[in-house]
């Protein structure tokens, strides 16, 4: 489906210009991307169990909201979130090997795909239930002025997200209270196989700021550095305003919903051509136009990255699984019995 | 040590802890301002501020979630949940998201929160006002469930689940907020994990907690005229279910009733007879019986209403018929 873009305040690609942000932005979109190819080859290989949600074409949204944040920043997520781990700092190797069900995993095998964690890089999960983290992402907001602090929450959701109650209700709240917070809503056109206008009355989700009186924007999520700019003016907003503010980054997975979604929905040649405008290529084609990079430096990083995803593979493979004897462990934070 | 009314009991509790620990804040629904539905957060908006008494929208998911994600954050949320009947609307966020964070991120975080929520009927508020369902939490591993019957009992506890790391469901009812008691001043902790014997007997056990203890204890009151001593223990420790007193007094009595507010169905009591048929079943003398609410929405009537819910001549009834003295 076609989508008319709204510009983002100010244009893109003449705010970030030194080469050493650039090339970071460029490496972490590849990751993404050769980590999540990387994992669709596992999954097909039955290295990888259950439901498995892949980001690839998504990468510039990821990249670009998720590197204006600190380290001490939060992060929350869905189940379409590996990269947002990645992203976020969190290491190649626990996010695989958590994939693989291994003890030495982001959340130990316990969670899965869906569900990685990482409290050192406040990446606060990935949660399964549509809508369900963004209230959980305002409590995170509502201590950071608790406790007068300066960090900022990124709660991270889908199109379908935006139809649901506990969307509206953390909208009001963030509002209400002041919260330090940016919602970004990752727009890739289809919750599951519904488009968003069969499934939402208002189709540019930017808009459903205004019953809050919030800060609402609409950037092109296939152009890193229009998504990085924007979010650095929210970000900076909700960090030193206390005002929150509603981002949708309008983008497409080239793959389908699930790795087991035979993408019916939707026709090849909208595939294709979101594909023209992928992410990747377009900042590598920037960058060699501003002579920041050539094709040899651009096969180097790419060897670099896939030789990162090998080992993180590698890793996994060799981790054992969780003992059988800890199936109870961390049910609760003591010793409880049933 | 005071007589207090179980809503001031936990009114004490809750004064406490905050002046002893910065990080626990109260959330919920007219808890400041108005304070509170049943009067259990008075006086605190006034005393501790808007920051750590927060009133909220009428919005249930945002309060569980809000309290959540300020748990996972280093604060130990307080959210009232006006009752247990609104839980409903959010129950996503207590089963899906606070009973299950801590496992299924491997342990990576934890969630220190405690959901304050009346239930209970009896009050002509019909089918959607009038439920209880202790039950439906106690089901869920990684929830810690209480449900106290006496004002000491509830201010104790109150201070223990604050104090603990985990989510705990703390079930009061509305109809015991005015009953008094004896409740010990300041330092007064009650362990979220130990059930016991409220009144010693003989004959048989009743299990009972919450508002039902209070029917239980009177009806013991009664037997004992009768000549039948009654043996009742306190279920105020939900999840985890201790067992041990009620075992113990059914191999003293052989003869076990359980009673509770809500329906029988995959109730408290089918739990517990379930756990005394593994454990103790060569002591008993007669099958448990188990009292429950008619299985019923609760009706608006008064006269149906008091048919639907158990009382104390339930109790005085079922005891004599397991004792072949009607």
């Amino acid at each position: 489906m076609k989508v008319e873009q709204r510009p983002a305040a100010s244009p893109s690609k003449d705010a970030l210009t030194d080469k050493a942000t650039l090339l970071k932005l460029y490496r972490e979109m590849l990751l993404v991307r050769r980590f999540e190819e990387k994992t669709a080859e596992m999954y097909q290989a039955a290295k990888i169990g259950g439901f498995c949600h892949l980001n690839i074409g998504e990468e510039a949204t990821i990249v670009g909201t998720i590197s204006a944040l600190r380290p001490k920043d939060y992060v929350y997520s869905t189940y379409r979130e590996h990269g947002h781990a990645l992203a976020k700092g969190v290491e190649p190797n626990a996010v695989m090997a958590e994939l693989f069900g291994k003890e030495t995993g982001t959340s130990h095998g316990r969670g899965g795909s869906m569900h990685l964690f990482s409290q050192e890089h406040r990446f606060y999960g990935g949660y399964a239930i549509v809508g369900q983290a963004l209230p959980i992402a305002c409590g995170s907001a509502y201590a950071i002025n608790y406790e007068e602090k300066d960090e900022v929450v990124m709660s991270i959701f889908g199109d379908g997200a935006t139809n649901i109650g506990a969307f509206h209700e953390s909208l009001n709240a963030a509002k209400l209270w002041h919260l330090p917070i940016v919602f970004v809503c990752v727009n890739n056109l289809y919750g599951m196989g519904t488009a968003v206008n069969r499934a939402s009355a208002v189709t540019e989700i930017w808009k459903k700021a205004c019953a809050y009186d919030m800060t609402g924007e609409r950037v092109d999520g296939m152009d890193v550095l229009a998504v990085r700019r924007i979010t650095d003016q929210l970000v900076a907003q909700a960090r030193e305003k206390h005002e929150p503010s509603l981002l949708e980054c309008v983008t497409y997975r080239y793959r389908g919903h699930s790795m087991s979604d035979p993408d019916t929905y939707r026709g090849k040649d909208e595939i294709k051509e979101w594909q023209t405008r992928d992410a990747i290529l377009s900042l590598g084609d920037h960058m060699k136009k501003q002579k920041m990079l050539d094709d040899q430096e651009i096969q180097k990083i790419d060897e670099e990255v896939t030789a990162q995803v090998e080992a993180a593979v590698k890793f996994a493979e060799e981790s054992p699984d969780p003992d059988p004897k800890d199936l109870y462990r961390d049910v609760y934070a003591d010793e409880v019995a049933s | 040590m005071a007589v207090l009314a179980m809503r001031d009991a936990l009114n004490q509790a809750l004064r406490e802890e905050m002046k002893r620990d910065q990080a626990v804040f109260l959330l919920g629904e007219d808890i400041g301002l108005y304070d509170g539905s049943f009067k259990v957060t008075r006086g605190l908006m006034k005393e501790f501020g808007e920051m750590r008494v927060l009133d909220t929208p009428i919005a249930e998911e945002i309060i569980i979630g809000t309290a959540i994600g300020a748990a996972m954050s280093g604060l130990r949320p307080v959210a009232e949940m006006m009752t247990v009947n609104f839980i409903m609307v959010a129950m996503d966020q207590v089963v899906n998201a606070a009973a299950h964070i801590r496992y299924m991120f491997g342990g990576g975080t934890k969630v220190p929160l405690v959901i304050r929520t009346p239930g209970g009927g009896g009050h002509q508020l019909g089918a959607q006002h009038s439920h209880s369902h202790e039950n439906w939490f106690a089901h869920v591993p990684g929830l810690k469930v209480v449900a106290p019957g006496t004002p000491a009992d509830a201010k104790g506890m109150l201070k223990s689940a604050i104090r603990d790391d985990n989510p705990v469901m703390f079930i009061e009812n509305e109809g015991t907020y005015a009953v008094k008691g004896e409740v010990p001043d300041g330092e007064h902790l009650v362990p979220l994990d130990k059930n016991e014997v409220k009144r010693p007997g003989e004959h048989i056990t009743i299990c009972a907690h919450s508002r039902m203890l209070i029917i239980a204890m009177d009806a013991a009151a009664e037997l004992e005229k009768e000549g039948i001593s009654a043996e009742v223990v306190d279920m105020r420790a939900l999840r985890p279910l201790d067992m041990a007193p009620v075992i113990e007094s059914v191999k003293k009595t052989s003869r076990l009733i359980t009673v509770e507010e809500g329906w029988r169905s995959y109730g408290v009591g089918s739990e517990i007879a379930s756990r005394v048929y593994e454990e103790a079943f060569d002591y008993l003398d007669a099958p448990v019986a188990r009292i429950g609410a008619a299985e019923v929405p609760a009706p608006y009537n008064k006269r149906l209403e008091k048919i639907a819910f158990p009382g104390k001549a339930d109790v005085i009834i079922t005891a004599k018929a397991l004792l072949g003295k009607n």
